[in-house]
């Protein structure tokens, strides 16, 4: 052990390269006005004076605005995550209650998984009993770790999951590491098998799901989802998640959308350093670097 | 601290600076990443740190706080054992402690768009690490940044600035001598844009004739605060926003 610590001053953060908004959004402070028509719709992130001669629209927080046709919005680029219907999360169990359970999910307030949008064992169709409601500890139990969908939305902005499909369920060995729900990538498909044999969930609300793909695809009908493969994981499975979280950490830290090939550009630029040396400052930029480029190159490549 | 010359003869204050000249302020956002929303300022030698978490689950022992139609606003300040020349351990609860967090509770609901997040709870924490000061103004100037910082909605910053009155002339800014001089001291928030004064304290006496003076000069020190943490939550706005819409 003779060169194992690395020890740094704080270094400046590093200025991404300047790439210029697009022509109808810009940045803006709370409390500016964005407009002084009146003839726009309020969104998020804005509001107006009760007053009546005020027909003003101010911003609420400090951001991006965007304009869809009469809507106008101010997008933070840092907040906790808003749930909508069909969103993929991962969240922490808080709290087991009565018919139902309390989750963490990053959102404003916790998330509820009742135990009647669970599949239980044996099969989809089967009634649950008060048997059921009295060994909800032993399918899910505090501090463990789900992948659900967003099934409802409710007027107060919390959210109901359900995990009515093999794809979600409890998550067993791998590793989870969370970022800004911003930066998530809206996309049809938010769960990946990456070549290097990692499967990544890239959850909508910022927890990022990464384990070994040869773990994962054990699932079966009878169990539910709820039973975790606890066979020890291969040194190199091992090697490759702590490589691919590395990666997302130096992109989520140089604030690049995180989506499939963003990640699989940065792995692959990854792979001439040690899985260690990934979060060294300078390496980071190499990566980042290398992967935006390439990401620029495929989107001219297409348009 | 009599005779003590809180103004010379040439019109310069103790630490020579102009009675309208603001001390040196720098500040940062974004100074922590497990927090929601933080930020750090540096007003001449006063030095706050704040860390915004939530708006999150209301916590179980302040259930009784809960609103079903707004959110509530947890306030904590603490001044740290180093932060003064007498090194001196401050309890969580000290009256003084309590009083500034209910002060900075109360400026804050009035800017917060509360009934945005219901049944939420959100928590403001500040660190004083160095008092020489104007410790009222700082925090809020630092919460403002982190409440930003965290996406929350608000009407518009909140920026506060102190002042006093020595020889007849209002002196804004103040630091820990000019505070502890018998002069008055006022402190007011305001919200710079929207010209609205949230929050103002007074402390001691002062001349109802003179008071107008003073306000506007406290004033202008918030606008001209306002300024600063205008330009830095732009540039970091800019620093974070580049690549994130390029996508």
């Amino acid at each position: 052990m003779s060169n194992s610590i690395v020890i740094r001053l704080p270094s400046k953060k590093r200025l991404n390269a300047q790439v210029p908004l697009s022509s109808n959004s810009f940045l803006i402070t709370p409390g500016s006005v964005i407009t002084e028509d009146a003839d726009y719709m309020r969104g998020h992130g804005t509001y107006t004076n009760d007053d009546e001669e005020d027909h003003k629209l101010y911003a609420s927080v400090a951001g991006v605005v965007e304009r869809i046709n009469k809507l106008v919005c101010v997008r933070a680029l840092k907040t906790r995550y808003n749930g909508e219907v069909g969103d993929i999360v991962v969240g922490r169990i808080k709290e087991v209650q009565q018919k139902r359970w309390k989750v963490e999910t990053n959102s404003r307030l916790d998330s509820v998984l009742h135990l009647s949008s669970v599949n239980l064992p044996g099969g989809e169709l089967r009634r649950r009993s008060a048997a059921d409601e009295l060994t909800m500890r032993e399918y899910l139990k505090e501090g463990d770790l789900i992948s659900a969908e967003v099934q409802q939305v409710h007027t107060d902005g919390m959210l109901s999951l359900h995990t009515r499909s093999l794809k979600y369920g409890k998550l067993g060995q791998g590793c989870c590491v969370t970022v800004s729900p911003s930066l998530i990538k809206r996309r049809k498909n938010h769960v990946h098998n990456l070549s290097c044999g990692v499967t990544i969930i890239l959850a909508n609300n910022g927890y990022i799901w990464i384990n070994s793909t040869a773990v994962d695809g054990t699932k079966t009908t009878g169990d539910g989802g709820f039973v975790v493969d606890t066979e020890p994981v291969q040194m190199d499975d091992r090697e490759a998640i702590c490589r691919v979280r590395n990666c997302i950490l130096c992109l989520s830290r140089s604030s690049v959308m995180l989506y499939d090939t963003s990640v699989l550009y940065a792995y692959e630029a990854s792979l001439q350093y040690q899985v260690k040396e990934l979060l060294l400052d300078e390496i980071a930029t190499e990566i980042v670097d290398q992967t935006l480029s390439l990401l620029e190159r495929e989107s001219s490549g297409n348009g | 601290m009599a005779g003590l010359e809180l103004l010379s003869d040439q019109g310069y204050r103790i630490d020579g600076r102009k009675p309208d000249e603001l001390r040196r302020i720098r500040c940062k956002l974004g100074v922590f990443t497990q927090a929601d929303g933080s930020a750090y300022i540096e007003q001449g030698n006063t030095k706050v740190l704040a860390a915004i978490y939530g708006p999150r689950e209301a916590d179980q022992n302040m259930r009784n706080q809960i609103c079903h139609d707004k959110c509530f606003l947890n306030c904590e300040y603490t001044q740290a054992t180093f932060s003064t020349a007498e090194r001196k351990h401050r309890s969580r609860g000290d009256r003084k402690g309590q009083d500034m967090s209910t002060h900075i509770k109360q400026t804050f609901e009035a800017t917060i768009q509360t009934s945005l997040y219901p049944r939420s709870q959100i928590d403001i924490y500040l660190q004083v690490l160095q008092a020489d000061g104007s410790n009222y103004c700082a925090c809020i100037n630092a919460a403002s940044l982190a409440l930003i910082d965290a996406g929350i909605a608000m009407k518009d910053y909140v920026c506060a600035c102190s002042a006093s009155l020595t020889k007849g002339k209002p002196v804004i800014d103040i630091n820990h001598v000019e505070e502890s001089s018998d002069c008055a001291e006022l402190s007011v928030a305001i919200l710079p844009k929207l010209g609205q004064i949230v929050y103002s304290e007074l402390n001691g006496r002062l001349h109802a004739n003179e008071l107008p003076d003073v306000i506007d000069a406290v004033v202008r020190g918030c606008k001209d605060l306002f300024v600063v943490m205008d330009r830095t939550v732009r540039e970091h706005l800019e620093e974070t926003a580049t690549t994130f819409t390029h996508s």
